[in-house]
């Protein structure tokens, strides 16, 4: 039986973010675990609220009105900053994922070009995409609903 | 990477996709109404959680498809990627059978919920007047 290689993880979670001296590319890991991890704690609670419609309008006021109005302003637009980062970087990491993203492969003439760099400009599009989301979002969240 | 990790993965990332339509259409009718006002998500008025505009939703046969599917996908591309970061930690194989056990539970029970709560919300819009 061939010897399998084990990688004790020896850094953990910390290693999301001290992993190594890496580019821009392993803090968006870091931030789409991150976001993840949120969005799913969010919605495991927000399946029970939104079931209240079920049960008629009193029942649906009264949970609406127990997550409206400041902190959970916020937390809604936290919420919305999330989903907008995590979709974009993840459509990314899927089309890197599938080898759309990462360039032919090619003999190994200086100057080498990484795989990482054939991506990076779509990241920066992804990314300048999430920021203007967030922005138009503020805006509708702070300024238009009047909170 | 066994095929069947390999078969799960992919479904997370099909998964992924899906919920970047139906969660921006949730987002857009919910969070952006202000910016992109779409009279038939909110016919009742700007509030999109005002009831009567909750009822009209509720109504559409579209919209509790949608909600069924974003609850299913939702859960299933979440906790899976939660028992990805928990397996990195390298549990022990008990644990690791615990952990995936605990998660289907939790998203069969959820997902079980979320499309009753849909199902009867369309009843209960259904039998408003109006």
């Amino acid at each position: 039986m061939p010897e399998v290689k084990k990688y004790p993880n020896r850094l953990g979670i910390k290693g999301w973010l001290l992993g190594g001296k890496w580019g821009p590319e392993r803090y968006l890991y870091f931030l789409h675990r991150v976001t993840g991890l949120g969005l799913l704690f969010y919605f495991l609670i927000h399946i029970f609220v939104v079931s209240s419609r079920s049960f008629g309008q009193e029942q649906w006021e009264t949970a609406m009105g127990r997550v409206t109005g400041g902190i959970f302003v916020v937390g809604e637009f936290l919420v919305f900053v999330a989903f907008a980062f995590h979709a974009l970087n993840g459509l990314r990491l899927v089309l890197v994922e599938l080898g759309i993203l990462t360039g032919k492969a090619e003999d190994p003439v200086f100057p080498y070009r990484s795989s990482l760099n054939v991506q990076r400009p779509f990241m920066i599009v992804m990314m300048i995409l999430a920021a203007i989301l967030i922005v138009v979002g503020g805006y509708d969240f702070f300024v238009l609903a009047g909170h | 990477m066994s095929m069947k990790d390999t078969k799960l993965w992919t479904w997370h990332m099909a998964a992924g996709v899906i919920i970047l339509v139906l969660l921006g259409a949730h987002m857009l009718t919910m969070h952006l109404n202000g910016v992109l006002p779409i009279e038939s998500l909110n016919p009742a008025g700007d509030d999109p959680l005002d009831w009567a505009n909750v009822v009209a939703r509720g109504r559409e046969v579209s919209q509790v498809f949608g909600y069924i599917f974003l609850v299913g996908f939702g859960l299933f591309h979440g906790l899976y990627g939660l028992r990805n970061i928990l397996f990195e930690l390298n549990p022990a194989a008990g644990l690791k059978r615990l952990i995936s056990v605990v998660l289907l539970l939790l998203g069969l029970g959820l997902f079980v919920y979320g499309a009753w709560s849909a199902v009867a919300a369309r009843t209960m819009a259904l039998s408003v007047s109006g």
